[in-house]
């Protein structure tokens, strides 16, 4: 097995390196289409308006070279991951990413796990009581939450948990002169983050609650339900074995759909609460006009999606006993 | 032990399926229920079972072991089947849940039923699968569903079934979907379980071959009802009623009866009534009709060593 | 559902009643400062919703925020959908390395997350209206595509694509006249999805101060509000009720259209 799931996330990452390029392209065009480069950005922030030292600027930075010569060096800091300096943080690119990557990757996996367990059982129980007014009001809850913004539920969980009730702290990821030890100060990152992930996985549960209110209807009237209770097992068991246990696949299938949208909620929950992460990076680098910034922002979160793929699918074959071993040696089917 | 059940079963939207059914099943034996879609022999299963879908119902008296199971609430219902009663279905893949083995499908009948866990379970689990006829059972209790052939998955089904120790297996149409070959051995696996355990079971089928094989006696179903019983020598040799014998000829030829004139095989024309209704619901396709097939409901009057429901009882036979 | 559907149905009748109506109902630039700061809402009847922490009557805002919101959402969606129909009838009808190379460059679209792509646009090009529809129709186009791919797909291999061709009909006209009207009944579902999708980047774009400065936004609205929302949560609430109302209005409605139109979709059972 771990011969084959080597090759399958060979193959995927080979897939995706067409896709990063692309966007790496796509971005190279965007900032190329946009009025003002990155020496206009520098001087705007520095304030000297010399159009001598702007013109050395741009020779330096081989921002008046052609825009092929420019797509070649671009495309090289790329490939390098030499992505740059960025002015709104005073650091390189890559070291600014790289720095903040892992808040997010907190932030995110939690919210995308807790979006899909609350979705599960609010979806299980919603399958279960089919036509009730309990269904109806599960799913009314989930279209709402969907429909509010996140930045807007965040702020209102301030309101009230924070400087109402005060149970959550109010920004950032952990407090100052925090607990050192790691489980102290793994339960106070915890407690920081609590709220937003919370937020997070409120905004985007939704989906997740139709595919598993969706897939057990239909696992509830299959015939190895029917055998089941044939056998005289307890309804709990076959609740829990047989109809609940098969629907969670196409769940898991669709968890990574959702990572592109929520890594966008994140830009605005981690800027209401102050985590500094990718997303809140993100919006430094664009009230700034961080080019730079904005461009690596812009690859790093694609491959943030990316990976966040690789793993659902890997997590997939292991629950799907029919797929494990055929996806491990094909590759991906979108 | 017997079994002995009379009903009558509705459908949702009132639709009868089995207009009053009167079959019993002794330990060690074999009763064969044939008959065409339609005839309302799965319903009567499933109303055993107490598997009926929502909406449909099944009344009067079934009892197993001097018990009687078809009032009982619905989680006592739930203890009889599995300890009282198993029931083998027709789509061995349909009755396995396919993202768990095999091996931890019968194990949990075990743990539910019989109390096993862990090492114990799995241990009487192998012991269950090889004596459906499964060679290797203790690497096959690890495969999926999907792993497996069909006669395997149907296997897997019986120990399955089997495994709180039923005193009841109820069959239905358990080899339709297997190739003919694996329909032998299948056929053989449950002839030697219903001795070895000494099990009542009730088959049921559309095949009349089948059941001339295996069952010790066999009941004809018709339109909801059943038109003929008895043990199956007298059912296939002698038939009492005209609409077994026209079965026995579309599957068991004794001689190729074809016309010589017109070189078609023996047909039966026509289609099933629905259940309900005056006279005999065979009364359109009988070739023995008479007035009073149409006006008056034949009774199941005894015949040799069964009962037949015909006012022309055993003339089709010439 | 269907229940939702009138629901939502009367709310985005109202929400667009009041924003066409804007001008006639609170007249001038609802940016300027008119009354006292910080009114309560509900207790003076000349300002229902009460004044911000500047003295600007939130209902004004609210109304002319209306505007923004529907027009960038409907004009984005319609943008994102009419790209995605483009798209992917070209790639499900041309096929080969077109279709190969479109569902490429689709799949880069969809993998980028949505909203930092919009937010690079709005940074790269500047924070105008014209823009910001731009941004959310590029970012949102994908999963247009990938549906009128697969209807074309299946459709072409129709007969009657077959009886077109024989009639000599180009194979532009094909296209576009006869396979794609049979493939657009599943895009009819997305269309809730991708309004409210849209009306929520936009509000998390002016919420984030990238819309136009001169236009009230909603989500401008709740950024204003956060200044003071210990002392007047009201501002924050209101505008995204607002919002909130709107997008899952529309969720609704597309919902209930979508089983009207397409009774086969499971996805609304």
């Amino acid at each position: 097995m771990a011969r084959g799931t080597g090759s399958f996330i060979l193959r995927r990452l080979v897939h995706a390196v067409p896709v990063i390029l692309i966007v790496a392209v796509g971005v190279f065009l965007l900032l190329a289409a946009a009025p003002g480069d990155a020496v206009d950005a520098y001087l705007a922030q520095t304030g000297s308006g010399d159009t001598g030292f702007a013109a050395q600027l741009r020779q330096q930075w081989g921002l008046d070279e052609s825009l092929p010569v420019r797509f070649l060096m671009y495309m090289e800091s790329v490939v390098t991951l030499d992505l740059g300096w960025s002015v709104a943080v005073s650091a390189p690119v890559t070291e600014a990413i790289l720095v903040r990557l892992p808040s997010t990757i907190l932030l995110m996996t939690s919210a995308i796990l807790l979006a899909a367990v609350l979705g599960s059982v609010l979806g299980a129980v919603a399958a279960m009581r089919r036509g009730s007014p309990l269904d109806g009001t599960i799913t009314t809850i989930g279209l709402a939450l969907n429909a509010m913004p996140g930045f807007w539920l965040g702020l209102i969980f301030i309101v009230v948990f924070v400087v109402g009730l005060g149970w959550f702290p109010l920004a950032g990821m952990s407090t100052i002169d925090g607990p050192t030890d790691p489980v102290g100060h793994a339960l106070d990152i915890a407690w920081h983050l609590a709220l937003p992930v919370i937020t997070l996985a409120l905004t985007y549960m939704a989906l997740y609650m139709r595919l598993m209110r969706g897939a057990m209807i239909e696992t509830r009237a299959s015939d190895w339900v029917r055998a089941a209770r044939a056998r005289g097992l307890p309804s709990g068991r076959i609740v829990r074995g047989h109809i609940a246990r098969p629907a969670l696949l196409p769940v898991v299938t669709m968890l990574g759909l959702q990572a592109g949208a929520m890594l966008g909620g994140s830009v605005v929950i981690e800027t209401v609460f102050a985590i500094p992460g990718l997303g809140s990076l993100a919006y430094i680098a664009v009230s700034r006009r961080d080019l730079p910034l904005v461009a690596g922002v812009v690859l790093a979160g694609t491959v943030l999606v990316i990976v966040i793929n690789i793993v659902v699918d890997l997590a997939y074959a292991r629950l799907d006993p029919r797929v494990a071993d055929e996806r491990v040696r094909s590759g991906p089917n979108r | 032990m017997r079994v002995r059940f009379r009903s009558h079963e509705r459908a949702a939207s009132d639709v009868l399926a089995v207009d009053g059914i009167d079959l019993t099943v002794a330990p060690g034996h074999i009763l064969a229920l044939i008959g065409e879609s339609g005839s309302g022999k799965s319903a009567t299963l499933l109303a055993l079972a107490g598997l009926l879908p929502q909406g449909a119902s099944a009344e009067g008296v079934v009892r197993l072991l001097g018990r009687s199971i078809l009032d009982l609430p619905e989680h006592e219902r739930a203890l009889v089947r599995g300890r009282g009663i198993g029931m083998v279905f027709q789509d061995p893949g349909g009755s396995l849940n396919p993202v768990v083995s095999i091996g931890s499908q019968v194990d949990e009948v075990l743990t539910v039923h019989r109390g096993l866990r862990g090492r114990a379970a799995r241990a009487e689990t192998e012991a269950l699968l090889t004596r459906c006829g499964m060679a290797d059972a203790a690497h096959r209790a690890e495969a999926y569903p999907h792993q497996l052939s069909g006669g395997l998955k149907q296997r897997a089904a019986i120990a399955a079934a089997l495994a709180a120790r039923p005193a009841v297996l109820l069959a239905d149409e358990p080899t339709t979907a297997l190739d003919a070959t694996v329909q032998a051995q299948i056929l053989d696996l449950l002839v030697g379980l219903v001795d070895t355990e000494r099990l009542a079971m009730l088959l049921v089928t559309h095949d009349m071959a089948v059941a001339a094989s295996v069952a010790d006696r066999i009941a004809v179903a018709y339109a909801g009802r059943i038109v003929e019983e008895g043990p199956s020598e007298q059912l296939i040799v002698r038939p009492g009623h005209p609409y077994s014998l026209a079965l026995r000829e579309a599957s068991l030829p004794f001689e190729v009866t074809h016309d010589p004139l017109t070189r078609r095989l023996p047909e039966l024309r026509g289609r099933m009534a629905a259940a309900g209704g005056t006279g005999c619901a065979f009364a359109p396709r009988c070739p023995l009709v008479i007035d009073r097939c149409r006006t008056e409901s034949p009774a199941l009057l005894p015949f040799g060593d069964g009962r037949v429901a015909c006012w022309r009882a055993g003339e089709a036979v010439a | 559902m269907r229940l939702g559907g009138w629901i939502g149905a009367t709310w985005l009748l109202v929400v667009t009643l009041v924003a066409i109506a804007a001008p006639l109902l609170a007249p001038g630039d609802p940016l300027n400062l008119v009354a006292r700061p910080l009114i309560a809402p509900f207790i003076n009847p000349g300002f229902p919703f009460g004044t911000d922490q500047l003295g600007r009557d939130v209902t004004a805002m609210l109304m002319h925020g209306a505007r923004v919101s529907l027009v960038v959402g409907l004009a984005a969606a319609a943008g994102a959908i009419g790209i995605g129909i483009l798209v992917g009838t070209l790639a499900g009808f041309l096929g080969g390395r077109l279709d190969t190379t479109l569902m490429r460059i689709t799949e880069a679209f969809q993998t980028v997350p949505t909203f930092i792509l919009a937010l690079a646009m709005v940074s790269a090009l500047g924070a105008s209206t014209g823009n910001v529809i731009l941004a959310i129709a590029i970012s949102s186009w994908p999963a247009t595509a990938r549906l009128v791919r697969a209807e074309v797909l299946s459709l072409r291999q129709r007969d009657y694509v077959d009886a077109a061709r024989m009639a000599g009909l180009r194979p532009f006209d094909i296209a576009f006249r006869e396979i794609l009207p049979g493939a657009l009944h599943p895009v009819v579902a997305l269309v809730g999805v991708t309004v409210g999708g849209a009306i929520l980047v936009e509000s998390a774009l002016a919420f984030l101060g990238l819309s136009d400065p001169n236009l009230v936004s909603w989500g401008g609205m709740i950024a204003n509000g956060r200044a003071v929302i210990r002392t007047a949560p009201s501002l924050v609430a209101i505008p995204g009720i607002a919002v909130a109302l709107t997008v899952l209005s529309v969720s609704l409605v597309g919902d209930a259209l979508g089983t009207r139109l397409a009774p086969r979709s499971r996805a609304y059972a």
